[in-house]
């Protein structure tokens, strides 16, 4: 039971965390975060670093499309961008890993900006097409740019390197990929605390108001574009050393759905919805794994129909949250606070 | 024309001059020419159809007139993209709600002030520092200024879809105001209320003037409100002005009152009850 606070300053009322409880809470989950390498085994490393990749790109698009309104179906390729960009540079140039991720999110940015040009003219699925026409096009750079991306084979990179130690193993990468998640995660939480964000969830609701109240409609639209590839590309960037190489078939559309997917599941504008929905739909196919590894004992031939079964949770799931709750887990984790608050005088 | 002379003579808030705008073939205004002087309220109104809301568009920057001027404080404006005028003090409530419906009151009533805010992309990435200190002030402006002159208070914290209608309105005054306008366009406030909603809304409608100096131009069909509140009315029928003046000059107008009532006189309309077929007479 905890009933509510008391603010006594403009400050405290704005702050994202409003309690010492959910200072605790936070508090713990990164000190657990913090201590799964060191008690953990590989695997769950492995899984926390993908995860962590894929809240930064599902974060990305729901800047875009949770928040701003603006349907894309082309993030799979903005994070191939970064991938590429950081591949290229760690490879051939040998720059820093810090200024490849960011020259990755600058690249993915720049074709961001070319993508959303259309914007202005176009919403909901003629935006969603004119998107995917864009990543079609991308996929075919990737493919046949081959001096500077290697072709159908692609680029492998050297791991990313700091102070001289190579951070060549999930368990060493874990203490690069999980800061930039959470810096990244906060950064567009700040965001909407602030003019920008608002002036994108205004375009979301009443674009025609939000150009009444001096909102320019196709600026605001392109940096969102911008910055929603910006995250794509860093997080392409940390998936290109997580994986260490990186080809055209790395980013196809259906990563694209994944994201999509991801912040239906979570919560279309609202960033704990992106993370959620990012852990979850990650954690789904795990789960899947597991719950056939546990079949295959009674069932022999259940491998076979692993595949399958993913696709069709995947696409029941999708189906099922816009049907049932369409704000997403974060709903449900919005609801779940709420009885906490009054529990126990009312449920 | 004759130069305008800074000095001398303070330029209207509003100076309107020429509006033409047509649809195809339908003109929607022809030739609306008229003043609207600083700290005034002048009311437009005028029969459905007359035009009110294509002047209002006009002025807040959806339709490109395709005759005539409109200059705000003396600036031509009728080039300018809605957000410029947005950022020259001009401010607009719709007839039909257009609130962020997604958003909390709060935030919809800090959008109104985007225009004037300086937090750039890195500031707000950021937070701590310049945003923190800005979003603070502003909170703590609109809280003092808005929230409690308007007596929305208890609401701050609710989604703008979940209010009632006539709060809807409330906020969306409130928006305007948080937009820190020189000249208030109030598309229908009252429309659809009942008496003490309407009655509030006159209320705070007087108060901005008095206590902002704002300067406020505003449609509505409610006749009591109209010629309690204004010290100006303007009457459009058909895309023109009929007539214009003090509120009691408009009422007795018989122009006025034949746009609304119909044409003709009693006489003819009884001839016409009466079965006579004499349109000849009742159009002369």
């Amino acid at each position: 039971m905890r009933i509510g606070h008391a603010k006594e300053s403009y400050a405290a009322d704005e702050a994202l965390l409003d309690s010492p409880f959910q200072w605790t809470m936070l508090a713990l989950m990164i000190a657990g975060l913090a201590a799964l390498p060191l008690f953990g085994d590989p695997y769950w490393v492995y899984l926390v670093c993908l995860i962590a990749i894929h809240v930064i790109g599902a974060t990305g698009l729901n800047i875009l499309t949770g928040f701003t309104g603006l349907v894309s179906l082309g993030h799979a390729a903005f994070l191939g961008v970064g991938a590429y960009t950081v591949a290229v540079l760690e490879a051939r140039i040998g720059t820093p890993f810090p200024v490849n991720l960011l020259a990755g999110g600058l690249a993915a940015a720049a074709v961001g900006l070319v993508v959303g040009l259309p914007s202005l003219r176009v919403k909901g699925l003629y935006l969603a097409i004119a998107t995917i026409a864009a990543s079609v096009i991308l996929h075919f750079v990737f493919l046949h740019w081959a001096s500077l991306t290697g072709g159908p084979a692609g680029l492998s990179l050297p791991p990313a390197t700091l102070f001289g130690v190579a951070l060549d193993t999930p368990f060493a990468l874990y203490w690069l990929i999980l800061p930039v998640a959470g810096v990244m995660v906060l950064g567009a939480a700040n965001l909407f605390r602030t003019r920008v964000g608002r002036a994108f969830i205004a375009i979301r609701d009443r674009d025609i108001s939000a150009e009444l109240i001096g909102i320019p409609l196709l600026k605001t639209k392109l940096m969102s574009f911008g910055i929603s590839s910006f995250y794509a590309g860093v997080a392409g960037g940390l998936w290109a050393y997580f994986f260490r190489v990186v080809t055209p078939e790395s980013f196809p559309l259906i990563m694209s759905i994944f994201f999509l997917a991801a912040i239906i599941v979570g919560g279309l504008g609202s960033i704990l919805g992106g993370v959620l929905g990012a852990v979850f739909m990650t954690l789904v196919p795990e789960a899947l794994k597991l719950g056939v590894g546990l079949l295959s004992g009674v069932l022999p031939d259940a491998v076979a129909i692993l595949a399958p079964v993913r696709t069709v949770v995947f696409g029941a799931l999708i189906i099922g949250f816009l049907i049932f709750e369409p704000l997403g887990l974060a709903e449900i984790w919005r609801r779940f606070r709420r009885l906490q608050h009054l529990w126990p005088f009312r449920t | 024309m004759r130069p305008r002379s800074v000095v001398s003579e303070p330029a209207p808030a509003l100076a309107v001059a020429g509006v033409t705008l047509s649809f195809g073939g339908v003109r929607a205004l022809h030739d609306v020419s008229f003043e609207v002087q600083p700290g005034s309220i002048t009311s437009v109104i005028g029969p459905n159809g007359a035009g009110k809301t294509s002047l209002f568009n006009c002025i807040s920057g959806f339709y490109r007139p395709a005759a005539g001027s409109i200059r705000l404080f003396g600036e031509r404006i009728d080039r300018w993209s809605p957000p410029r005028r947005a950022r020259h003090g001009l401010a607009r409530t719709f007839q039909n709600i257009a609130l962020f419906r997604g958003m909390t009151v709060l935030d919809n009533i800090k959008l109104g002030r985007h225009a004037h805010l300086e937090t750039s992309l890195v500031d707000a990435l950021v937070y701590y520092g310049r945003a923190r200190r800005e979003e603070v002030a502003l909170r703590a402006e609109i809280e003092h200024r808005i929230i409690d002159f308007l007596e929305i208070d208890h609401i701050r914290k609710a989604p703008v879809g979940a209010l009632a209608y006539g709060l809807q309105k409330r906020v969306e005054l409130a928006r305007a105001l948080a937009m820190r306008p020189k000249i208030l366009l109030l598309d229908e406030p009252v429309a659809g209320m009942n008496r003490e909603e309407t009655e509030d809304m006159a209320r705070f409608i007087l108060d901005v003037k008095a206590d902002w100096g704002v300067t406020i131009l505003m449609v509505d069909h409610d006749m009591g409100l109209v010629m309690d509140l204004s010290d100006h009315v303007l009457v459009l029928n058909f895309g023109e002005v009929i007539a214009r003046g003090r509120p009691a000059e408009v009422q007795d107008d018989p122009t006025v009152v034949a746009a609304y009532l119909g044409s003709g006189d009693v006489e003819s309309l009884r001839r016409r009850f009466a079965g006579g077929s004499d349109r000849g007479a009742e159009a002369a």
